[in-house]
Protein backbone atom coordinates (compact mmCIF):
# COMPACT_ATOMS: atom_id res chain seq x y z
CA UNK A 1 0.00 0.00 0.00
CA UNK A 2 2.66 2.65 0.48
CA UNK A 3 4.89 1.07 -1.73
CA UNK A 4 2.43 1.73 -4.18
CA UNK A 5 1.91 5.37 -3.15
CA UNK A 6 5.30 6.10 -2.99
CA UNK A 7 5.24 4.76 -6.92
CA UNK A 8 2.83 6.68 -7.97
CA UNK A 9 4.01 9.65 -6.17
CA UNK A 10 7.02 9.02 -8.41
CA UNK A 11 5.43 8.39 -11.50
CA UNK A 12 3.52 11.93 -11.18
CA UNK A 13 7.14 13.69 -10.45
CA UNK A 14 8.85 11.99 -13.43
CA UNK A 15 5.23 13.24 -15.37
CA UNK A 16 5.93 16.72 -13.76
CA UNK A 17 9.52 16.60 -15.24
CA UNK A 18 8.31 16.76 -18.48
CA UNK A 19 7.52 20.24 -18.29
CA UNK A 20 11.12 21.36 -16.42
CA UNK A 21 10.12 25.15 -16.88
CA UNK A 22 7.05 25.11 -15.09
CA UNK A 23 8.48 22.58 -12.20
CA UNK A 24 11.38 25.13 -11.50
CA UNK A 25 8.99 27.75 -11.61
CA UNK A 26 6.67 26.07 -9.25
CA UNK A 27 9.48 25.34 -6.86
CA UNK A 28 10.18 28.96 -6.43
CA UNK A 29 6.90 30.09 -5.80
CA UNK A 30 6.19 27.77 -3.12
CA UNK A 31 9.46 29.00 -0.89
CA UNK A 32 8.24 32.68 -1.75
CA UNK A 33 4.83 32.16 -0.74
CA UNK A 34 6.16 30.43 2.53
CA UNK A 35 8.53 32.89 3.55
CA UNK A 36 5.40 35.50 3.31
CA UNK A 37 3.94 33.42 5.60
CA UNK A 38 6.17 33.82 8.17
CA UNK A 39 6.57 37.41 7.26
CA UNK A 40 3.26 38.27 8.22
CA UNK A 41 4.15 36.69 12.03
CA UNK A 42 6.82 38.71 12.31
CA UNK A 43 5.18 41.88 11.10
CA UNK A 44 2.66 41.77 13.38
CA UNK A 45 5.24 41.30 15.79
CA UNK A 46 7.76 44.49 15.03
CA UNK A 47 4.32 46.12 16.13
CA UNK A 48 3.50 44.64 19.46
CA UNK A 49 5.21 41.81 22.01
CA UNK A 50 2.29 39.68 22.53
CA UNK A 51 -0.94 38.23 20.68
CA UNK A 52 -3.99 37.64 22.89
CA UNK A 53 -1.26 36.80 25.58
CA UNK A 54 1.22 34.79 23.82
CA UNK A 55 5.01 35.82 23.04
CA UNK A 56 6.19 35.69 19.36
CA UNK A 57 8.08 32.58 19.95
CA UNK A 58 4.70 31.06 22.12
CA UNK A 59 2.74 32.15 18.04
CA UNK A 60 5.36 30.39 16.10
CA UNK A 61 5.16 27.40 17.60
CA UNK A 62 1.67 26.83 17.14
CA UNK A 63 1.84 28.50 13.50
CA UNK A 64 4.70 25.33 13.07
CA UNK A 65 3.15 23.11 14.46
CA UNK A 66 -0.11 23.51 12.57
CA UNK A 67 2.08 24.54 9.34
CA UNK A 68 3.76 21.03 9.36
CA UNK A 69 0.77 19.39 9.65
CA UNK A 70 -0.96 21.21 7.05
CA UNK A 71 1.48 21.27 4.50
CA UNK A 72 2.53 17.32 4.95
CA UNK A 73 -0.99 16.88 3.88
CA UNK A 74 -1.01 19.39 1.27
CA UNK A 75 1.57 17.86 -0.17
CA UNK A 76 0.62 14.44 -0.29
CA UNK A 77 -2.95 14.38 0.31
CA UNK A 78 -4.59 17.65 -1.01
CA UNK A 79 -4.91 16.20 -4.47
CA UNK A 80 -8.35 14.68 -2.96
CA UNK A 81 -9.94 17.47 -3.99
CA UNK A 82 -9.47 17.40 -7.36
CA UNK A 83 -11.82 14.82 -7.62
CA UNK A 84 -14.58 16.74 -9.11
CA UNK A 85 -12.50 17.23 -11.96
CA UNK A 86 -11.64 13.71 -12.53
CA UNK A 87 -15.77 13.02 -11.79
CA UNK A 88 -16.59 15.63 -15.05
CA UNK A 89 -13.98 14.72 -17.29
CA UNK A 90 -15.09 10.75 -16.71
CA UNK A 91 -11.39 9.71 -15.98
CA UNK A 92 -12.18 8.61 -12.60
CA UNK A 93 -13.43 5.23 -14.31
CA UNK A 94 -10.06 4.31 -15.07
CA UNK A 95 -9.00 5.09 -11.52
CA UNK A 96 -10.98 2.41 -10.75
CA UNK A 97 -10.29 -0.22 -12.72
CA UNK A 98 -7.05 -0.63 -11.11
CA UNK A 99 -6.35 -3.10 -8.39
CA UNK A 100 -5.33 -0.34 -5.73
CA UNK A 101 -7.60 2.09 -3.39
CA UNK A 102 -8.98 4.64 -5.38
CA UNK A 103 -7.52 7.38 -2.34
CA UNK A 104 -4.31 6.07 -2.80
CA UNK A 105 -4.45 6.68 -6.32
CA UNK A 106 -6.16 10.07 -6.10
CA UNK A 107 -3.81 11.47 -3.07
CA UNK A 108 -1.16 11.03 -5.46
CA UNK A 109 -2.67 12.27 -8.07
CA UNK A 110 -0.25 14.68 -9.95
CA UNK A 111 1.64 15.14 -6.96
CA UNK A 112 4.14 18.29 -7.10
CA UNK A 113 7.23 17.23 -5.60
CA UNK A 114 7.39 21.64 -5.49
CA UNK A 115 5.44 21.67 -2.77
CA UNK A 116 8.22 19.79 -0.13
CA UNK A 117 9.90 23.10 -0.06
CA UNK A 118 6.97 24.46 2.23
CA UNK A 119 7.13 21.38 4.67
CA UNK A 120 10.42 22.06 5.31
CA UNK A 121 9.93 25.94 5.85
CA UNK A 122 6.94 24.70 8.76
CA UNK A 123 9.56 22.28 10.19
CA UNK A 124 12.51 25.32 10.52
CA UNK A 125 9.53 27.62 11.67
CA UNK A 126 8.78 25.17 14.77
CA UNK A 127 12.47 23.97 15.41
CA UNK A 128 13.06 27.47 15.96
CA UNK A 129 10.28 27.94 18.27
CA UNK A 130 10.81 24.90 20.50
CA UNK A 131 14.56 25.83 20.56
CA UNK A 132 13.72 29.62 21.53
CA UNK A 133 11.31 28.31 24.22
CA UNK A 134 13.71 26.01 25.50
CA UNK A 135 10.06 23.60 26.32
CA UNK A 136 10.57 21.59 29.08
CA UNK A 137 11.28 17.75 27.74
CA UNK A 138 8.81 16.23 30.02
CA UNK A 139 5.90 17.63 27.48
CA UNK A 140 7.76 17.74 24.63
CA UNK A 141 6.23 14.47 24.17
CA UNK A 142 3.23 15.68 23.49
CA UNK A 143 4.83 18.00 20.45
CA UNK A 144 4.86 14.73 17.48
CA UNK A 145 1.43 13.43 19.04
CA UNK A 146 0.12 17.06 18.24
CA UNK A 147 1.87 17.20 14.62
CA UNK A 148 0.67 13.53 13.90
CA UNK A 149 -2.90 14.57 15.11
CA UNK A 150 -3.23 16.96 12.85
CA UNK A 151 -1.76 15.35 10.16
CA UNK A 152 -4.90 12.64 10.75
CA UNK A 153 -7.11 16.04 10.93
CA UNK A 154 -6.64 17.53 7.99
CA UNK A 155 -6.09 14.61 5.88
CA UNK A 156 -9.92 13.12 7.11
CA UNK A 157 -11.00 16.70 6.19
CA UNK A 158 -9.47 16.05 3.02
CA UNK A 159 -10.72 13.03 2.30
CA UNK A 160 -14.42 14.39 3.74
CA UNK A 161 -14.00 17.61 0.87
CA UNK A 162 -13.19 14.90 -1.75
CA UNK A 163 -16.29 12.26 -0.66
CA UNK A 164 -18.27 15.82 -0.63
CA UNK A 165 -17.53 16.41 -4.48
CA UNK A 166 -19.44 13.11 -5.34
CA UNK A 167 -22.43 14.97 -4.67
CA UNK A 168 -20.95 18.49 -5.30
CA UNK A 169 -19.69 18.14 -8.66
CA UNK A 170 -20.71 21.37 -9.40
CA UNK A 171 -18.69 23.95 -6.55
CA UNK A 172 -14.92 22.37 -6.06
CA UNK A 173 -14.60 25.68 -4.13
CA UNK A 174 -16.71 25.47 -2.04
CA UNK A 175 -14.55 22.48 0.15
CA UNK A 176 -11.34 24.72 0.16
CA UNK A 177 -12.97 26.65 2.89
CA UNK A 178 -13.05 23.86 4.67
CA UNK A 179 -9.33 22.44 4.16
CA UNK A 180 -7.06 25.66 3.60
CA UNK A 181 -9.87 27.86 5.81
CA UNK A 182 -9.23 25.41 8.47
CA UNK A 183 -5.40 25.90 8.10
CA UNK A 184 -5.92 29.67 7.98
CA UNK A 185 -7.71 29.59 11.26
CA UNK A 186 -4.88 27.72 13.20
CA UNK A 187 -1.99 30.00 12.34
CA UNK A 188 -2.60 32.25 15.37
CA UNK A 189 -3.93 31.33 18.88
CA UNK A 190 -7.50 30.70 18.86
CA UNK A 191 -8.02 33.25 21.91
CA UNK A 192 -7.67 36.07 19.46
CA UNK A 193 -11.19 34.19 17.88
CA UNK A 194 -14.67 34.84 19.13
CA UNK A 195 -15.92 32.06 22.16
CA UNK A 196 -18.37 30.73 20.09
CA UNK A 197 -16.06 30.15 16.95
CA UNK A 198 -14.10 28.34 19.54
CA UNK A 199 -16.39 26.36 21.16
CA UNK A 200 -17.17 25.23 17.55
CA UNK A 201 -13.92 24.17 16.53
CA UNK A 202 -13.54 22.10 19.52
CA UNK A 203 -16.61 20.24 19.89
CA UNK A 204 -18.14 20.00 16.50
CA UNK A 205 -15.00 20.06 13.99
CA UNK A 206 -12.28 19.07 15.81
CA UNK A 207 -9.63 21.86 14.61
CA UNK A 208 -8.78 23.01 18.10
CA UNK A 209 -6.78 19.76 18.37
CA UNK A 210 -4.41 20.48 15.67
CA UNK A 211 -2.31 22.79 17.58
CA UNK A 212 -4.27 24.77 20.19
CA UNK A 213 -5.24 22.35 22.91
CA UNK A 214 -1.97 20.01 22.67
CA UNK A 215 0.01 23.08 22.23
CA UNK A 216 -1.46 24.53 25.78
CA UNK A 217 -0.29 21.71 26.91
CA UNK A 218 3.29 21.89 25.47
CA UNK A 219 3.49 25.55 26.34
CA UNK A 220 2.58 25.16 30.52
CA UNK A 221 -0.28 26.89 30.13
CA UNK A 222 -4.15 27.63 31.20
CA UNK A 223 -6.79 27.66 28.15
CA UNK A 224 -7.90 31.37 28.06
CA UNK A 225 -11.35 30.03 27.82
CA UNK A 226 -10.91 28.05 30.66
CA UNK A 227 -11.39 24.22 29.58
CA UNK A 228 -10.14 21.48 32.02
CA UNK A 229 -7.22 20.03 31.48
CA UNK A 230 -7.62 16.91 30.34
CA UNK A 231 -8.88 18.30 26.79
CA UNK A 232 -4.93 18.97 26.38
CA UNK A 233 -4.89 14.82 25.73
CA UNK A 234 -8.39 14.51 23.53
CA UNK A 235 -6.58 15.38 20.54
CA UNK A 236 -5.71 11.62 19.05
CA UNK A 237 -9.23 10.19 19.74
CA UNK A 238 -10.87 13.04 18.30
CA UNK A 239 -8.88 12.57 14.99
CA UNK A 240 -9.94 9.04 15.27
CA UNK A 241 -13.55 9.45 15.12
CA UNK A 242 -13.05 12.33 12.28
CA UNK A 243 -10.97 9.84 10.30
CA UNK A 244 -13.90 6.84 10.85
CA UNK A 245 -16.29 9.55 9.63
CA UNK A 246 -14.05 10.44 6.67
CA UNK A 247 -13.83 6.72 5.92
CA UNK A 248 -17.45 6.00 6.13
CA UNK A 249 -17.86 9.47 3.37
CA UNK A 250 -15.25 8.71 1.25
CA UNK A 251 -17.04 4.79 0.46
CA UNK A 252 -20.31 6.01 0.46
CA UNK A 253 -19.00 8.54 -2.06
CA UNK A 254 -17.59 5.87 -4.24
CA UNK A 255 -20.44 3.74 -4.15
CA UNK A 256 -22.69 6.69 -5.61
CA UNK A 257 -20.56 7.74 -7.92
CA UNK A 258 -22.64 8.00 -11.16
CA UNK A 259 -19.75 8.30 -13.88
CA UNK A 260 -20.65 9.77 -17.15
CA UNK A 261 -22.00 9.04 -20.28
CA UNK A 262 -19.89 7.63 -23.23
CA UNK B 1 -17.72 -15.30 -15.67
CA UNK B 2 -20.19 -12.76 -16.33
CA UNK B 3 -23.84 -13.59 -14.62
CA UNK B 4 -26.27 -10.68 -14.58
CA UNK B 5 -29.76 -11.25 -12.37
CA UNK B 6 -32.41 -8.48 -12.67
CA UNK B 7 -29.37 -5.84 -12.71
CA UNK B 8 -30.65 -2.14 -13.15
CA UNK B 9 -29.22 0.88 -12.52
CA UNK B 10 -31.41 4.26 -12.14
CA UNK B 11 -30.18 7.60 -12.49
CA UNK B 12 -31.91 10.66 -10.66
CA UNK B 13 -31.91 13.30 -12.71
CA UNK B 14 -33.75 16.76 -11.72
CA UNK B 15 -36.49 15.22 -9.87
CA UNK B 16 -37.63 12.48 -12.41
CA UNK B 17 -35.60 8.51 -12.42
CA UNK B 18 -33.79 7.51 -15.56
CA UNK B 19 -33.62 3.86 -15.69
CA UNK B 20 -30.13 3.23 -17.62
CA UNK B 21 -30.34 0.01 -17.30
CA UNK B 22 -33.45 -2.22 -15.89
CA UNK B 23 -34.34 -5.68 -15.58
CA UNK B 24 -30.94 -7.33 -17.24
CA UNK B 25 -30.06 -10.73 -17.35
CA UNK B 26 -27.70 -12.49 -19.17
CA UNK B 27 -24.87 -15.26 -18.38
CA UNK B 28 -21.33 -15.21 -20.30
CA UNK B 29 -19.42 -18.51 -19.93
CA UNK B 30 -15.80 -18.62 -20.04
CA UNK B 31 -14.10 -18.59 -23.19
CA UNK B 32 -16.89 -16.28 -25.11
CA UNK B 33 -16.68 -13.86 -27.46
CA UNK B 34 -19.77 -11.57 -27.01
CA UNK B 35 -20.79 -8.50 -28.79
CA UNK B 36 -22.59 -6.33 -27.30
CA UNK B 37 -24.47 -3.75 -29.40
CA UNK B 38 -26.87 -0.85 -28.42
CA UNK B 39 -27.91 2.28 -30.17
CA UNK B 40 -26.49 5.58 -27.76
CA UNK B 41 -28.04 5.81 -24.74
CA UNK B 42 -29.50 2.19 -24.64
CA UNK B 43 -27.22 1.23 -21.51
CA UNK B 44 -24.02 -0.34 -22.98
CA UNK B 45 -21.56 1.56 -21.19
CA UNK B 46 -23.67 1.52 -18.14
CA UNK B 47 -23.76 -2.06 -18.35
CA UNK B 48 -19.33 -2.18 -18.91
CA UNK B 49 -19.34 0.05 -15.76
CA UNK B 50 -21.46 -2.02 -13.07
CA UNK B 51 -18.94 -4.78 -14.79
CA UNK B 52 -15.92 -3.64 -13.56
CA UNK B 53 -17.83 -1.98 -10.37
CA UNK B 54 -17.20 1.27 -11.32
CA UNK B 55 -21.07 1.69 -10.62
CA UNK B 56 -23.13 -0.07 -8.07
CA UNK B 57 -26.54 -1.36 -9.54
CA UNK B 58 -29.29 -0.06 -7.99
CA UNK B 59 -31.26 -3.12 -8.39
CA UNK B 60 -30.25 -6.91 -8.86
CA UNK B 61 -27.52 -8.80 -9.11
CA UNK B 62 -24.08 -8.62 -10.33
CA UNK B 63 -21.33 -11.32 -10.68
CA UNK B 64 -18.10 -11.24 -12.67
CA UNK B 65 -15.60 -14.10 -11.77
CA UNK B 66 -17.33 -15.22 -9.24
CA UNK B 67 -17.08 -11.15 -7.32
CA UNK B 68 -19.51 -8.80 -6.55
CA UNK B 69 -17.71 -5.97 -8.47
CA UNK B 70 -19.17 -3.17 -7.00
CA UNK B 71 -18.18 -4.65 -3.41
CA UNK B 72 -14.91 -6.21 -4.53
CA UNK B 73 -13.92 -3.66 -7.13
CA UNK B 74 -10.26 -4.18 -6.33
CA UNK B 75 -9.62 -7.50 -5.89
CA UNK B 76 -11.99 -8.12 -9.36
CA UNK B 77 -9.60 -6.11 -10.81
CA UNK B 78 -6.76 -8.77 -11.05
CA UNK B 79 -9.48 -10.75 -12.79
CA UNK B 80 -10.26 -8.44 -15.74
CA UNK B 81 -9.03 -6.37 -17.91
CA UNK B 82 -10.86 -2.93 -19.05
CA UNK B 83 -10.19 -0.84 -22.16
CA UNK B 84 -12.12 2.40 -22.54
CA UNK B 85 -12.12 3.34 -26.75
CA UNK B 86 -13.09 7.01 -25.63
CA UNK B 87 -10.30 7.49 -22.77
CA UNK B 88 -6.69 5.75 -22.25
CA UNK B 89 -5.30 4.59 -18.70
CA UNK B 90 -2.33 4.95 -19.49
CA UNK B 91 -0.01 7.61 -17.89
CA UNK B 92 -0.17 10.89 -20.52
CA UNK B 93 3.23 12.20 -20.13
CA UNK B 94 5.43 8.91 -19.59
CA UNK B 95 6.71 7.00 -22.19
CA UNK B 96 4.44 3.88 -23.02
CA UNK B 97 6.68 1.51 -21.25
CA UNK B 98 6.66 3.04 -17.88
CA UNK B 99 2.92 2.78 -17.85
CA UNK B 100 3.20 -1.02 -18.33
CA UNK B 101 6.43 -0.95 -15.79
CA UNK B 102 3.70 0.89 -13.40
CA UNK B 103 0.98 -1.56 -14.23
CA UNK B 104 3.33 -4.51 -13.71
CA UNK B 105 3.76 -3.10 -9.65
CA UNK B 106 -0.21 -2.21 -9.41
CA UNK B 107 -0.96 -5.68 -10.37
CA UNK B 108 1.69 -7.26 -8.54
CA UNK B 109 2.98 -9.14 -11.43
CA UNK B 110 6.71 -10.76 -11.08
CA UNK B 111 9.34 -9.73 -13.57
CA UNK B 112 9.88 -12.47 -15.34
CA UNK B 113 6.71 -13.12 -15.69
CA UNK B 114 6.02 -9.47 -17.04
CA UNK B 115 9.19 -9.70 -19.32
CA UNK B 116 7.71 -13.26 -21.37
CA UNK B 117 4.22 -10.68 -21.07
CA UNK B 118 5.23 -7.92 -22.41
CA UNK B 119 8.08 -9.23 -24.94
CA UNK B 120 4.80 -11.36 -26.32
CA UNK B 121 2.39 -8.39 -26.67
CA UNK B 122 5.17 -6.09 -28.13
CA UNK B 123 5.28 -8.58 -30.65
CA UNK B 124 1.86 -9.50 -31.92
CA UNK B 125 0.47 -5.77 -31.17
CA UNK B 126 3.68 -4.27 -32.91
CA UNK B 127 4.66 -1.62 -30.02
CA UNK B 128 8.12 -2.17 -30.38
CA UNK B 129 7.96 1.34 -32.45
CA UNK B 130 7.01 3.37 -29.83
CA UNK B 131 7.57 1.70 -26.67
CA UNK B 132 9.82 4.57 -25.26
CA UNK B 133 7.49 7.79 -27.17
CA UNK B 134 5.81 9.66 -24.37
CA UNK B 135 1.88 8.55 -24.79
CA UNK B 136 0.42 11.73 -25.24
CA UNK B 137 2.57 11.69 -28.77
CA UNK B 138 1.26 8.10 -30.15
CA UNK B 139 -1.30 8.38 -32.32
CA UNK B 140 -4.61 7.38 -31.59
CA UNK B 141 -4.04 3.70 -33.29
CA UNK B 142 -0.52 3.05 -31.41
CA UNK B 143 -2.50 4.50 -28.05
CA UNK B 144 -5.26 1.65 -28.44
CA UNK B 145 -3.20 -0.47 -28.80
CA UNK B 146 -0.55 0.48 -25.61
CA UNK B 147 -3.95 0.07 -23.80
CA UNK B 148 -4.55 -3.10 -24.88
CA UNK B 149 -1.69 -4.56 -23.88
CA UNK B 150 -1.73 -2.09 -20.49
CA UNK B 151 -5.53 -4.38 -20.10
CA UNK B 152 -3.53 -7.63 -20.62
CA UNK B 153 -0.65 -7.65 -19.03
CA UNK B 154 -2.14 -8.78 -16.17
CA UNK B 155 -3.16 -11.70 -17.72
CA UNK B 156 -7.28 -11.64 -16.74
CA UNK B 157 -10.05 -14.11 -17.34
CA UNK B 158 -12.39 -11.29 -18.64
CA UNK B 159 -11.49 -8.22 -21.33
CA UNK B 160 -14.31 -6.04 -21.44
CA UNK B 161 -13.47 -3.62 -24.42
CA UNK B 162 -15.97 -0.33 -24.40
CA UNK B 163 -15.77 0.46 -28.18
CA UNK B 164 -12.21 -0.32 -28.71
CA UNK B 165 -12.17 0.74 -32.45
CA UNK B 166 -13.55 3.66 -32.22
CA UNK B 167 -12.03 6.13 -34.43
CA UNK B 168 -9.54 3.74 -36.32
CA UNK B 169 -8.83 3.42 -39.65
CA UNK B 170 -9.10 0.12 -41.23
CA UNK B 171 -5.78 -1.25 -41.01
CA UNK B 172 -5.58 -0.39 -37.29
CA UNK B 173 -8.76 -2.15 -37.01
CA UNK B 174 -8.35 -5.06 -38.53
CA UNK B 175 -4.98 -5.57 -36.40
CA UNK B 176 -6.78 -4.85 -33.29
CA UNK B 177 -9.58 -7.30 -34.37
CA UNK B 178 -7.22 -9.93 -35.48
CA UNK B 179 -5.18 -9.65 -32.05
CA UNK B 180 -8.64 -9.86 -29.85
CA UNK B 181 -9.27 -12.81 -32.24
CA UNK B 182 -5.91 -14.42 -31.02
CA UNK B 183 -6.58 -13.57 -27.26
CA UNK B 184 -9.84 -14.86 -27.12
CA UNK B 185 -8.94 -18.43 -28.66
CA UNK B 186 -5.21 -18.70 -28.01
CA UNK B 187 -5.40 -17.68 -24.03
CA UNK B 188 -9.33 -18.66 -23.63
CA UNK B 189 -9.77 -15.18 -22.58
CA UNK B 190 -13.53 -14.24 -22.56
CA UNK B 191 -14.08 -10.92 -24.37
CA UNK B 192 -17.09 -8.88 -23.59
CA UNK B 193 -17.44 -5.68 -26.46
CA UNK B 194 -19.51 -3.29 -27.31
CA UNK B 195 -18.85 -1.66 -30.34
CA UNK B 196 -21.09 0.68 -33.42
CA UNK B 197 -19.23 -0.82 -36.04
CA UNK B 198 -20.47 -3.77 -37.26
CA UNK B 199 -17.22 -4.96 -38.41
CA UNK B 200 -16.04 -6.02 -35.39
CA UNK B 201 -19.44 -8.00 -34.92
CA UNK B 202 -19.38 -9.79 -37.82
CA UNK B 203 -15.89 -10.63 -37.74
CA UNK B 204 -15.37 -11.78 -34.23
CA UNK B 205 -18.53 -12.60 -32.03
CA UNK B 206 -19.77 -16.25 -32.45
CA UNK B 207 -22.82 -14.22 -30.22
CA UNK B 208 -24.28 -11.07 -29.94
CA UNK B 209 -26.39 -9.57 -27.57
CA UNK B 210 -28.61 -6.14 -28.28
CA UNK B 211 -29.59 -3.80 -25.58
CA UNK B 212 -32.34 -1.13 -25.93
CA UNK B 213 -33.76 1.11 -23.08
CA UNK B 214 -31.85 -0.78 -20.56
CA UNK B 215 -33.86 -4.16 -21.87
CA UNK B 216 -32.43 -7.04 -23.36
CA UNK B 217 -34.03 -7.30 -27.21
CA UNK B 218 -31.79 -9.58 -28.93
CA UNK B 219 -29.22 -12.63 -27.45
CA UNK B 220 -27.93 -15.22 -29.76
CA UNK B 221 -25.19 -16.21 -32.53
CA UNK B 222 -24.65 -14.22 -35.27
CA UNK B 223 -26.73 -16.66 -37.66
CA UNK B 224 -29.77 -15.82 -35.00
CA UNK B 225 -28.94 -12.27 -35.59
CA UNK B 226 -29.02 -12.43 -39.03
CA UNK B 227 -32.34 -14.63 -38.98
CA UNK B 228 -34.32 -12.01 -37.56
CA UNK B 229 -34.62 -10.32 -41.45
CA UNK B 230 -35.22 -11.66 -44.92
CA UNK B 231 -32.54 -13.27 -46.70
CA UNK B 232 -29.84 -11.01 -48.18
CA UNK B 233 -30.11 -7.79 -45.86
CA UNK B 234 -26.98 -6.71 -44.26
CA UNK B 235 -26.05 -6.75 -41.08
CA UNK B 236 -26.32 -2.96 -41.39
CA UNK B 237 -29.89 -3.36 -42.18
CA UNK B 238 -30.58 -6.21 -39.54
CA UNK B 239 -28.92 -3.44 -36.49
CA UNK B 240 -31.30 -0.75 -37.99
CA UNK B 241 -34.78 -3.06 -37.80
CA UNK B 242 -33.92 -3.87 -34.32
CA UNK B 243 -32.69 -0.50 -33.23
CA UNK B 244 -35.84 1.03 -34.49
CA UNK B 245 -38.22 -1.75 -33.42
CA UNK B 246 -39.52 -2.55 -37.13
CA UNK B 247 -38.64 -5.99 -36.41
CA UNK B 248 -40.66 -7.06 -33.58
CA UNK B 249 -43.39 -9.44 -34.90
Amino acid sequence: MVRTYFLLLWTWTRAAAAYPASFVLMTVLGFVTAALDVAVILVIFANTTALAGFSREEVLLLYGAAGLSFTVCDTFVSNLDRISQHIKAGTLDTVLIRPVSAWIQLAADRFNATRVGRILQAALVLGYAISALGIDWRRAWMIPVMVLTGIVIFSALWTMAGAVQFLLTDAPEVVSAFTYGSHQLNQYPLSIYARDLVRGVTYVLPLAYVNWQPGLYVLGRDDPFGTPEFMRFLGPAAALVLALLAALAWRQGIRHYRSTGS
Amino acid sequence: MIELDRAGRSFKVKRSVVHAVRDLSFTVSAGEFVGYLGPNGAGKSTTIKMLCGILTPTAGKVRVAGLDPSRRRTTLARHIGVVFGQRTTLWWDLPLVDSFELIRHLYKVDRATFRSRLDELTGTLDLAGFLRTPVRQLSLGQRMRGDLAAALLHAPDVLVLDEPTIGLDVVSKASIRDFLRRVNSERGTTVLLTTHDLGDIERLCRRVMLIDHGHLAFDGTLDDLMATAPDQSSIEDVVTRLYTGTATT
